[in-house]
């Protein structure tokens, strides 16, 4: 097992024939289970046609019912990808990944809101997406970095995401899932919807949970933590040094009216006692001192 | 991006919310001839910059007559305004806005954010206008009183003339606080605000609802579906080497240390500049190169960073993933010939290709210093800054 994804997953590209669709839905296709995973992309002008042998569907609900996917992932441009969400919404997918960096959070918080009650998990936007290590990879993380394992990774930064797979391949470890959840405000999956499913999921053993300024989630997935989890978890939040009121990068990363700080946050997940540390050198080592 | 408060107010206007009249004015003569345009007995002069606690920091002025106009402003305009909000450096001010002195009878407190956790846009009102509304929540948060609004519905006219009940608005006074507030939550919509505060919302002697002073930010991701806001900014508003990286596509915010930081990503980038603190120094700044890191990319973050008087030593932090460490290798040595660095700098590289970035670093000729990991790289780095091992502090 692993969680929301393996190599049975199959997946509807939106956005296939754009550079960055393309370009990533190549490495995608190539890693472990790729070419079987990948079956389908979205493009109502290249409707009939194919990429590389994938056929271009005009709808995503025409790609579902054609190839049987149930996994979207989205590399549109910012000003359409909201409306690329609500799509494959209304097709009933199980699963959206947004990969999109820079969407509107009017945009989001419409989107969020026609979400309610309907069945489609939502990961990102803004964010590198999903990887079960040698099994299938959705999204623009390097897939060589990453070995199968039984440790989840979740985080809301990309390459912070990466440094931490970087460090338990030092040590051996190998990963169950990855799942980078975003660096915007207005998002789908959070920590702690995460950690519910890594909770549940027999093949995981421990987790790596990577925070940042800005919000609350952190946590909430902490307090959660502290009254459910049956396995050990460690945690990093970056921005220990970021001054309020400044957005570091991510639009999400912002200290403001006092809240969402780095040692806030640190404070509640050892309270709840997650093993915190405040050198992200040692995310990796401190995981490996709690198995 | 932020906008000053006299844009903040035309915005709102558009949208129906009624705000004294005023007048913006570049110099003692504008403000000279808005006074007489206004008419009346009693302005206000008012310094525009985009931070808070102008009032505090003797930027806001009640002038009794033309010449205390005049005095006022002559005054303000060119003062280095120093706020809570500015840092100690202050910020000069080049713009006015003179306005008609309002009847105040009630000062209230209305904001609007997008909430993370219901995300949806909240409405915050308090009946202690005046205040700084973290302030309020520190001391009376029981005087805080929010609605999420559902986007499918808007706000409503019962949830609109509730919180103004809770937050004593007199009852004449419904119907205009009712419209205003419609008006706020339309022009933060529209527009596509992340932040709208009216601080104070004032309740005149004849039962007016005015917007006193506004404050708006903008959602910088839906800019491109705003023109007339993208042509209100005001970049003498700006940190000059913010706007210069902004033109490469390259996110940097200045910082007080000594260490110049390069990294990709912002998650990570924030990790380096903690990790350079846990070994006893502090970053000079945050710069996030992206994900498609080229080598020209990379030489004007280099420019950038060195145009920093501060900066005794650079941190390049790279984890390659889809961008291949030998191409971020090539990239740091031609920006480290091409600046003619001076300082010392340190690299540490992980990911695709490591090996073959680290021997074309050792190959260059040039003092790089390699590091294997992140605490490695920032403990090298404050040794060379301070001449001494960094410690974990």
């Amino acid at each position: 097992m692993s969680i929301l994804i393996d190599k049975n997953t199959r997946v509807i590209t939106q956005g296939i024939t754009g550079k960055t669709g393309a370009f990533h839905t190549r490495l995608c296709r190539d890693y472990a289970n790729g070419k079987a995973c990948f079956v389908a992309g979205v493009n109502p002008s290249k409707a009939g046609g194919n990429f590389e042998g994938i056929p271009i569907y005009g709808t995503v609900r025409e790609a579902k019912q054609q190839t049987g996917a149930t996994v979207s992932v989205i590399y549109v441009p910012p000003p359409f990808a909201a409306s690329a969400i609500d799509e494959a919404v209304d097709a009933d997918l199980d699963l959206v990944i947004c990969i999109t960096e820079g969407v509107p959070v009017r945009d989001m918080v419409a989107t969020r809101s026609r979400m309610r009650g309907k069945k489609t998990l939502l990961v990102g936007p803004n964010c590198p997406g999903v990887i079960t290590p040698d099994e299938i990879k959705i999204g623009i993380m390097p897939g060589h970095i990453h070995k199968k394992g039984r440790i989840g990774v979740v985080s809301r930064s990309g390459t912070l995401t990466y440094e931490a797979v970087g460090q338990l391949m030092d040590l051996g470890l190998g990963q169950s899932t990855c799942v980078g959840i975003g660096g915007d405000p207005v998002n789908g999956l959070k920590h702690v919807d995460v950690m519910r499913l890594f909770n549940d999921d027999p093949e995981t053993d421990a987790v790596i949970m990577v925070g940042e300024i800005g919000g609350d989630d952190e946590e909430t997935c902490a307090r959660w933590v502290k009254a459910y989890m049956k396995k050990p978890v460690v945690g990093f939040i970056a921005g220990v040094t970021a001054p309020p009121g400044k957005r570091m990068g991510h639009a999400g990363a912002i200290i403001s009216g006092g809240k969402g700080t780095a040692n806030e946050k640190l404070a509640v997940m050892e309270e709840c006692g997650i093993k915190v540390t405040r050198n992200p050198a040692e995310m990796a080592t401190l995981l490996k001192s709690v198995l | 991006m932020n906008v000053h408060e006299y844009q903040g107010k035309e915005i709102l206007r558009k949208f129906g919310v009624a705000t004294p009249r005023g007048v913006p004015c570049f110099s003692v003569a504008d403000a000279d001839s808005a006074a007489r345009q206004l008419g009346g007995k009693v302005w206000v002069v008012k310094a525009q910059i985009h931070a808070g606690g102008r009032g505090k920091g003797g930027g806001v002025k009640v002038a009794k007559s033309l010449q205390e106009v005049h005095d006022f402003a002559s005054k303000i305009l060119g003062m280095t305004l120093v706020t809570h909000q500015t840092g100690p450096e202050g910020r000069v001010v080049k713009r006015l806005l003179v306005e008609e002195g309002a009847d105040i009878r009630k000062e209230l407190y209305v904001g609007m954010v997008v909430d993370r956790s219901t995300q949806r846009v909240t409405l915050m009102a308090s009946s202690e206008g005046g205040m700084e509304i973290e302030e309020v929540a520190a001391r009376h948060p029981e005087k805080i009183h929010k609605v999420a609004i559902d986007p499918q519905v808007g706000l409503t006219d019962a949830q609109a003339d509730d919180i103004a009940r809770k937050i004593g608005v007199p009852e004449p006074s419904i119907a205009q606080a009712r419209k205003f507030m419609h008006g706020l939550y339309g022009a933060f919509v529209e527009c596509d605000a992340s932040l709208a505060e009216i601080n104070p919302l004032i309740i005149t002697g004849t039962g007016d609802v005015l917007a006193l002073d506004a404050k708006l930010n903008f959602d910088s991701n839906a800019l491109f579906r705003h023109p007339e806001i993208v042509a209100m900014r005001d970049l003498d508003e700006e940190d000059p080497a913010e706007v210069e990286a902004s033109k490469f596509d390259l996110s940097y915010i200045s910082l007080n240390g000594n260490i110049g930081c390069l990294v990709n990503g912002a998650g990570l980038a924030m990790a380096t500049m903690d990790v350079i603190k846990l070994f006893g120094a502090e970053p000079a700044n945050f710069l996030d190169v992206g994900g498609g890191a080229t080598t020209e990319k990379v030489t004007e973050a280099f420019k950038l960073m060195l145009k920093n008087p501060a900066v005794k030593g650079i941190l390049v932090n790279i984890f390659g993933g889809i961008m291949r460490c030998d191409t971020i290798a090539e990239g740091v040595i031609a920006a480290a010939k091409e600046v003619k660095l001076s300082v010392p700098l340190v690299v540490r590289m992980r990911g695709t290709n490591e090996e073959l970035g680290r021997k074309a670093l050792k190959e260059s000729g040039l003092p790089i210093i390699s590091a294997d990991n992140m605490a490695d790289a920032a403990k090298k780095i404050v040794a060379a800054v301070s001449g001494k091992q960094g410690r974990p502090s």
